[in-house]
């Protein structure tokens, strides 16, 4: 897959937005396939699967969250969404359900190939997970393997359930994470209204791996969405 | 000439009069001597004509009693059919009401305007029928009889020796559009008796015969005439005020009637209402509530009830009074109103007494200087029905024992006085009337008067000589024994009049008393529903009774509101409570109209017609349903109204300021955002024009233009960011509160201004002791951006911005510092006011939003916002979070303590 030129799904109805697109997408090496509808994107995802789906959240024909998990039923395929801003509710929805990650309009170039390289890198390992179990990134490093956490030559103490939590944005990292993913991977599905116990435990954890916890460069909040390690 | 100008409150009345008589229907009234004179006929033809004329004409309850020429005329008209009433197991047929509001048609024709409806109609009288179909616009003729007039009534049973029953108010004929008197000779009508055209019910032949006597119908038509001429009189009299033909005013007189609780009283309700109608005057039914009738017997105040009724019906203002004495409160009444003469009954008790005690009408007749005082004969004066006050002796038996054993107790105490001592006996005489006082003080004066009888008797009996018996040696003991005994009655009759006096006030305190808490109450409440809740809690306490508010919903049905959940509210009661929204008339329990209902039911009348309906349940009916009680608990009720009017009013005014400030803030929006979006379209439309069309431009020329575009589009996404959130915060946007450290909120708008604020190095100080703090998150982080966004604009690049947090009274003060030029004096309030743009460097740059913005959001969560210049140089933005609600059990956090 790796051979051939990426092929990248828009599903989009601003005719602005996907000239946009294309010409960005196109420059970068990537096969763009563009679809109007909600109706069209679907029978186009199955016709040619691609290898990134990007989605706008406000499509005419159908509900961007029913797209989502129209196409989890049959695939793996990275969504991204691409939303408004104060749409924060849907965003949640739709990563809940499936996504990988969002995008909020307006975006720049760069906003929007960080987001791609993510995704596709996440794709890619899931073919050979566990190969490196060492992570990087700064002066952060983590040891999945050996549950070693550093920060520079210092090294760092974390309890089980912050390692828990370290971890897990750690596999998934560049990509956003949403508060009911999270308490629901460390403390399990009844804790998935708890927002407050996570925001406790990624302040513990911000006090002990950023130099100043209240500018994090490693443990990033999405408002009203979650948490991301930021990777570059 | 100026004088001849019509009044123009007149006009206005006229013209108002005039608008309500083109909503309502029209009254025509057939109106004759007696029965035969051919009413039913003439109506019938008339009905005949405008039908002829096209007119929607239907009969809504017509008697031909078999009469051929009659039922000639019936045919051909439509005729409702009448409504079959079950009343003690006979079928009575009467007209339907419900029946022609719903098939309104243009005219109806009803008969004998005066009938008595039979139980368990709508109305008990027909004349209430009549008003209803008015009032729904429906034009009516009817007929009436002369002796059917409630003023004339006495009047045509002392020609006749026929009292008749059935009655209606005047004010009903005078508020007919039209009257036609319909005038047979009595020898023609006679006649006509004789060849059987008249019906006469076969039971009442013999009063009939005597009824139907030539003098007996030439004074019926005689008082038909003048009635009817009396009309035509008062039409002339208003067209000249029309035509402002003033000098031939009288002034107007406005007359008295005392009223009292004597069956005889209604001869003076009718003399006062012949003699209103007669010069044109304003007439007023006063009753003086003394304190001796607070306690009168049902009788009495179910008679009193009566006669102020009746007074009310021939279009009296009517109101109870209340006061020690009788005389001076209608004498101070009178002044206030400008009375011009008074009516009183003629005393019917003996003249010793009057000696005695004075006259009330003599005191009148004295004291009421400029007003003029007819006496009329047949009332019996309102002293003679002074009572005991039975609340402070609740056992009469029990008080003339007491009132005997004073007068033993003061002969056993005079004992030794006389025999051992040899007092005076003047001084045994004081002991005496000391136990006459102190019985009139506490018993009242019934027991005070047997006290001082029983003083003088024992006086003699013990003191006077001969001992042990009741001659009297010496006759100047005859003196003695009649000044004690005038003494001690006017002593006992001023103290219980003393006693009274402070009944009476107590009763009118404890009412005004009611009426003030609950006025008081309502004025400091606002929203309808409490305003309702408080009044029908008051006038459950002072009525004793259960009590239902009703207020209508947007169709106009009554909804319960407030009340108390053992009124019997069944759908029965619920259609009397709409019949009184709808008509704003009381009715139920107590009243003339549907009063076999539970309960009795008020309108709320504010001045723009009625707001709600109040029910009202007595525990104890025999005492809500006095006149007095009643005139109460109208003054509650429209005290309510008014409040509840009020309120509405001090809504709709609200409503029209919150529009007219949405206005300005709109056109304020408009010109800002057309300006600030006009801006930036410049900027890129130049900018990505010339790099379409110049194709030599060099690299460095090429890249500012591409720059120039991007913030400029950037700037854009920030207004309309900026715009989108004021609107939705005003639109009141529910908030999301959730448990957070501050220090998450900070990073997230540091992060995301992280290229913005390149050149402005920020310090954060948040208090470790710092706790989680309610807020919506997404939102915070928009006050933190704004007041950061804000910072860049207005502070040199390279200045610092400290941002700090402590904890403060259990709220929360944060500090966004900067090390710029400060705030300009006078900026402090103004900058956080939508597009209010500070004077600087960066004024140019923003919408005036982003502040305003900040403000609202913090509001939202409860705290204040404010700014200030440091001391030391910049500006300093604080604002405070109240750190109210729950807070989250964090203890119980899986293994939180590890760290």
């Amino acid at each position: 897959m790796s051979d051939t030129a990426p092929v990248i799904l828009v599903i989009e109805d601003e005719p602005q937005i996907r000239r946009f697109l294309r010409a960005t997408l196109g420059s970068q090496g990537y096969t763009l396939l563009e679809a109007t509808t909600a109706q069209e994107g679907l029978s186009e995802a199955a016709s040619h699967p691609p290898d990134i789906v990007l989605l706008d959240l406000g499509l005419p024909d159908m509900d961007g969250l029913e797209v989502v998990q129209r196409l989890r039923e049959w695939t793996t395929v990275p969504i991204i969404i691409i939303s408004a801003r104060g749409q924060e509710h849907d965003k949640v929805a739709g990563l809940d359900a499936g996504a990988d990650d969002y995008l909020t309009k307006p975006f720049g170039v760069a906003e929007l190939m960080a987001r791609v390289r993510v995704a596709m890198r996440h794709a890619n390992r899931t073919l050979n997970d566990g190969a490196d179990s060492v992570f990087k990134t700064g002066d952060l490093e983590v040891d999945l393997a050996h549950r070693n956490v550093r920060v520079g030559e210092k090294e760092i103490r974390l309890t089980p359930i912050e390692f828990k939590l370290l971890g897990l944005l750690v596999k998934h990292a560049g990509k956003v994470l949403t508060h009911r993913q999270i308490l629901k991977e460390v403390w399990g599905p009844n804790y998935a209204e708890e927002s407050h116990y996570l925001r406790v435990f990624v302040h513990q954890l911000r006090h002990k791996l950023e130099a100043d916890p209240a500018k994090p460069k490693y443990l990033v909040t999405e408002a009203g969405v979650g948490y991301r390690l930021r990777t570059e | 000439m100026e004088d001849k100008r019509p009044d123009p409150e007149a006009l206005l009345d006229r013209a108002n009069a005039e608008e309500l008589r083109q909503k309502r229907g029209r009254l025509k009234i057939f109106f004759g001597a007696s029965a035969g004179v051919g009413k039913t006929y003439a109506m019938l033809e008339a009905a005949k004509a405008r039908k002829a004329e096209g007119a929607d004409v239907v009969i809504g309850v017509v008697e031909t009693h078999g009469r051929k020429e009659t039922e000639a005329l019936v045919n051909g008209l439509e005729i409702l059919p009448l409504k079959s009433i079950e009343y003690r197991g006979a079928t009575l047929r009467e007209f339907d009401l419900a029946g022609a509001l719903a098939r309104r048609p243009r005219i109806i024709l009803i008969d004998e305007l005066a009938h008595s409806n039979a139980e368990g109609s709508r109305h008990s009288k027909r004349y209430k029928d009549v008003a209803e179909l008015l009032d729904a616009g429906i034009d009516v003729y009817t007929t009436v009889n002369v002796q059917h007039l409630e003023s004339l009534n006495d009047v045509v049973a002392q020609i006749t020796h026929v009292s008749v029953r059935e009655t209606i108010p005047d004010a009903v004929i005078e508020q007919a559009d039209e009257i036609e008197l319909i005038d047979l000779p009595p020898d023609d009508l006679l006649r006509r008796l004789k060849e059987g055209k008249v019906y006469v019910p076969s039971q009442a032949e013999r009063a009939a015969a005597n009824f139907f006597r030539k003098g007996n119908l030439i004074a019926l038509r005689e008082l038909a005439l003048r009635c009817t001429a009396e009309r035509v009189n008062r039409q002339v009299q208003s067209y000249r005020e029309e035509q402002s033909i003033k000098s031939m005013w009288p002034t107007a007189d406005r007359i008295l009637v005392c009223v009292s609780a004597s069956p005889l009283s209604e001869r003076l309700v009718r003399a006062g209402r012949r003699m209103a109608a007669g010069l044109g005057a304003e007439w007023f039914a006063v009753s003086v509530e003394t304190p001796a009738q607070v306690n009168m017997p049902e009788r009495d105040r179910q008679q009193l009830k009566h006669n102020l009724g009746l007074a009310a019906q021939l279009g009296a203002e009517v109101l109870t009074l209340q006061g020690a004495s009788m005389v001076s409160e209608i004498l101070l009444y009178a002044t206030r109103r400008n009375i011009t003469k008074i009516i009183v009954g003629k005393p019917t008790r003996s003249r010793w007494l009057d000696r005695l005690f004075g006259s009330p009408v003599d005191e009148l007749i004295r004291q009421s200087g400029d007003v003029d005082v007819y006496v009329i004969k047949g009332d019996a004066e309102t002293s003679s029905q002074v009572r005991r006050l039975p609340e402070q002796h609740p056992v009469p038996g029990a008080n003339y024992a007491w009132a005997i054993g004073t007068v033993a107790l003061s002969t056993a105490l005079c004992w030794p006085m006389f025999h051992e001592y040899h007092f005076e006996r003047s001084n045994l005489i004081m002991l005496y009337l000391l136990g006459v006082v102190v019985i009139a003080a506490r018993l009242g004066l019934g027991p005070a008067i047997v006290t001082s009888v029983l003083g003088v008797a024992a006086f003699d009996f013990f003191y006077v000589e001969p001992f042990y018996t009741f001659a009297v040696r010496d006759s100047q003991f005859f003196v003695t024994f009649l000044v004690m005994l005038a003494v001690s009655i006017v002593i006992s009759s001023l103290t219980s009049r003393i006693q009274r006096q402070a009944g009476v006030a107590s009763v009118r305190e404890r009412r005004t008393a009611a009426l003030y808490s609950m006025t008081r109450q309502l004025s400091s409440t606002r929203g309808m529903e409490r305003l309702l809740q408080i009044a029908v809690q008051h006038v459950s306490e002072v009525f004793e009774s259960d009590v239902v508010g009703l207020m209508p919903d947007a169709d106009g049905r009554l909804l319960v509101r407030a009340g108390n959940e053992k009124f019997p509210f069944s759908p029965r009661e619920r259609s009397v409570a709409q019949w009184v929204f709808d008509l704003g008339r009381p009715a139920g329990m107590g009243t003339d109209t549907l009063p076999a209902a539970e309960a009795m039911y008020v309108p709320l009348m504010a001045t723009r017609g009625p707001v709600g309906v109040l029910g009202v349940h007595p525990a104890r009916p025999s005492r809500l349903l006095t006149a007095d009680q009643i005139q109460l608990l109208e003054a509650f009720a429209s005290q309510a109204a008014l409040a509840i009017e009020c309120d509405r009013l001090a809504d709709e005014a609200q409503k029209a300021q919150v529009e007219a400030e949405t206005e300005k803030s709109r056109s304020t929006l408009l010109s800002s955002v057309s300006h600030d979006l006009r801006t930036p379209l410049a900027s890129i439309t130049g900018a990505s024009s010339s790099l379409l069309e110049e194709n030599r431009l060099p690299e460095a020329a090429r890249r500012e233009l591409l720059e120039t575009i991007h913030e400029e589009s950037a700037r854009m996404t920030r207004l309309v960011a900026n715009l989108l959130e004021m609107t939705k915060l005003e639109a009141g946007t529910k908030m999301k509160k959730e448990w957070c450290p501050l220090e998450e909120v900070v990073g997230g708008a540091l992060t995301r201004l992280e290229k913005t604020l390149r050149d402005h190095p920020v310090t954060v100080k948040l208090a470790p002791d710092l706790p989680l703090v309610p807020q919506d998150v997404i939102l915070m982080e928009q006050v933190f951006t704004n007041l950061l966004e804000n910072v860049v604009k207005y502070t040199p690049t390279g200045t610092a911005v400290d941002i700090s947090a402590i904890v403060e009274n259990n709220e929360v003060r944060v500090d966004v510092a900067d090390r710029g030029p400060g705030l300009q004096s006078g900026d402090e309030k103004k900058i956080f006011d939508k597009f209010y743009r500070g004077k600087g460097a960066g004024a140019s740059r923003g919408a005036g939003l982003g502040l305003a913005i900040c403000r609202a959001i913090v509001e939202a969560h409860g705290g204040k916002i404010w700014a200030e210049n440091r001391v030391d140089g910049g500006a300093v933005f604080r604002f405070t979070l109240p750190l109210k609600g729950e807070k989250p059990v964090t203890e119980q956090l899986p293994e939180v303590q590890v760290s």
